[in-house]
């Protein structure tokens, strides 16, 4: 397999995540994506502060940095702003399901005509491995150091079924673990991209997404863990498709 | 043009029409309600967008993403909504994009009450957000002059790539005086380079980010940039107006609302020989020190007058005064300021000092 580095990805700057993050791997994803639909010169990203931040320096799009938790209401202004562009917002789950959740259920409700590609690696992984609103039942992490305890903790936020009712464009979930598994990532991308090009509105992917650092695994088992445990719990698949044209 | 009789929170948001903003994003809340009121409609015809947003939190970080692609961009709110605007001072400060955010100030800390106040003085000026930046505050005293300095708020802001407040208040919010518009303008949105559009081939990435990120060295030469701008900013955009200061023994201070009243208090005090002047900052932050440097040699104190418990702008007259003379303050929490009040106050001040 020929492999060749999609142009859109800058080796000029350092994006500084660990070895075996999903992160690296969706903007990779990310790149392809608009490279084979032609459309490098329309593209608008909007990062979190968490570990996605790095995605500024390894793409060469324009970009901003929004506040923590702010990454999808943020980039819902730009897309007002400038509605020609296509605007791409990165957060992590943290950001997504918990301090910006409320932004993220109402810039659906708005259906507001964006691209939210979830970063979700079940912690709050810039800040050493906290418990996220994803975090599945009986993970461990830094403030469930025994497991969640669902009792205690609250459950787990499942996206798609939280905005599984709702009336937007496109909600998946995938996952970069496997090539097949990140191959899908970057259809759904794709299919994203045409639905916002169509002004089809709110399209969400959550992307189940590698952190050995914080989970305390090899890369190797870190992908595995994707495969066994997370998406156990986080199901892969497609929830809405509206309109459905590719 | 003619002029037209107009509520004082929709004729500063018809100019900031007319000053070119098209992008709007906030929350209901007395008495500031009928600016989102007023644009929920009149954005439609001028083509832009105003979103009514989920909290105040959504509206002022869905200005920053409008502002950082290159839009003029307005959001309002008062007291408790202003809180909530601070984290977004903050990142458009750390951030150097241009915005324009408005307090129809109201009285009170927690819920307090939709009243007439001056209850955000200190965080108007000290910066209620996180680190260590400051923001040009412009506190209009009429609604003329709420439609002038909201024009001039967004060049201020484009100046400096920097967010500029103003700072109304319920009354001047809530009355209706005749206004002069000024002309409708258009705003280009690709008029700075700095402003985020898809990157062409070939052209260097634009990015809105920690903005000491961009000094090759590491940001090291950061603090210096910072330090000019706001130098800059306090050595060339004070404003402030001066009444009958030349021969005042007491010399006001009271901007906005306040200022009205302590404006008629001089006539009355005049007409009994007594020599009352006032200064009307009318920049909160940078604060006029350049119109205390005018003043003479009589003058024996100042007395602060504000709608609020604290007497919060008191500490920038004696920062300013560096503690020569005496400084009093008259404030009022439910009532309004009274002229009767002020004068009893000014001669019992005449007799001390
Ligand atoms: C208002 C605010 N609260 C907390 C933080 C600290 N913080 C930075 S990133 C982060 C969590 C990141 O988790 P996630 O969004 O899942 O992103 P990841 O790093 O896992 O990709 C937190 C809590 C912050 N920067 N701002
Ligand atoms: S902490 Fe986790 S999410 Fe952050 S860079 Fe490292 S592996 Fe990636
Ligand atoms: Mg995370």
């Amino acid at each position: 397999m020929n492999f060749t580095i999609p142009k859109d990805i800058d080796m000029s700057q350092q994006a500084s995540w660990c070895p075996g993050c999903g992160h690296g791997i969706v903007c990779r994803v990310i790149t392809e994506a608009v490279e084979e639909l032609g459309l490098s010169d329309r593209i608008l990203t909007v990062d979190d502060v968490a570990c996605g931040q790095f995605g500024q320096f390894a793409m060469k799009y324009n970009t901003i940095m929004s506040a923590h938790g702010r990454t999808v209401v943020t980039a819902a202004g730009l897309k007002h702003a400038r509605p020609d562009a296509l605007v791409i917002a990165r957060p992590g789950d943290g950001s997504a399901y918990s301090i910006g959740i409320e932004s993220t259920i109402y810039s659906a409700v708005r259906n507001e005509n964006i691209l939210t590609i979830v970063i979700n690696n079940s912690v709050f992984g810039m800040t050493g491995g906290q418990m996220s609103p994803a975090t599945l039942p009986g993970m461990k992490t830094a403030t469930s150091p025994f497991g969640r305890d669902e009792n205690k903790d609250g459950h787990m936020v499942d996206i798609t079924k939280l905005l599984g009712q709702m009336d937007i464009a496109y909600l998946a979930r995938c996952a970069v673990n496997t090539p097949a598994n990140t191959d899908r990532t970057k259809k759904a991308i794709k299919k994203a991209l045409q639905k916002q090009m169509n002004g089809e509105g709110f399209c969400l992917i959550d992307v189940l997404s590698m952190c050995p650092t914080n989970w305390k695994t090899s890369e190797i088992q870190a992908c595995e863990f994707v495969k066994e445990t997370q998406s156990k719990y986080l199901p892969l698949g497609e929830f809405i498709d509206k309109g459905g044209k590719e | 043009m003619a002029k037209v009789l107009m509520k004082g929170n929709e004729a500063l948001a018809e100019s900031c029409l007319r000053a070119g903003c098209r992008f709007f994003s906030g929350y209901p809340i007395t008495p500031q309600t009928e600016i989102l009121e007023y644009l929920c409609w009149r954005m439609d015809e001028v083509g832009g967008d105003c979103v009514q947003t989920e909290s105040e939190l959504a509206g002022i970080n869905m200005l920053m993403g409008a502002a950082a692609g290159g839009a003029r961009a307005l959001t309002t709110t008062a007291g408790p909504g202003f809180s909530l605007k601070q984290e977004g001072i903050s990142y458009l400060c750390g951030s150097d994009l241009p915005a324009v955010i408005v307090d129809v100030q109201r009285i009170g800390c927690a819920l307090g009450d939709i009243f007439m106040g001056q209850g955000d003085y200190w965080q108007l000026t000290r910066g209620g957000g996180h680190g260590d930046y400051r923001t040009i505050v412009l506190a209009p005293a009429t609604v003329q002059e709420s439609v002038d300095l909201a024009s001039i708020a967004f060049d201020l802001a484009e100046k400096y790539r920097h967010p500029v407040l103003i700072a109304t208040d319920a009354t001047i919010g809530q009355m209706i005086e005749p206004v002069e518009l000024p002309e409708m303008k258009e705003h280009d949105p690709d008029k700075y380079d700095w402003a985020l559009r898809p990157r062409r081939e070939g052209e260097p990435q634009r990015a809105i980010w920690n903005r000491y990120w961009d000094w090759e060295d590491g940001g090291h030469k950061y603090p210096e940039y910072i330090l000019k701008k706001y130098g800059e900013m306090e050595e060339t955009e004070q404003r402030w107006e001066s009444v009958l200061t030349e021969d005042a023994e007491i010399v006001m201070v009271a901007y906005g609302t306040s200022a009205r009243v302590a404006k008629s208090a001089i006539m009355k005090a005049r007409k009994e020989g007594i020599k009352l002047g006032l200064i009307r900052p009318i920049t909160l932050w940078p604060f006029p020190k350049k119109a205390f440097d005018e003043l003479g040699d009589q003058v024996k104190a100042f007395l602060d007058i504000e709608r609020n418990i604290l007497g919060q702008m008191k500490d920038d007259v004696i920062l300013t005064d560096g503690n020569r003379h005496p400084v009093e303050f008259y404030g009022e929490y439910w009532d309004n300021i009274s002229e009767v009040k002020i004068l009893e106050k000014v001669k019992e001040m005449l007799k001390k000092y």
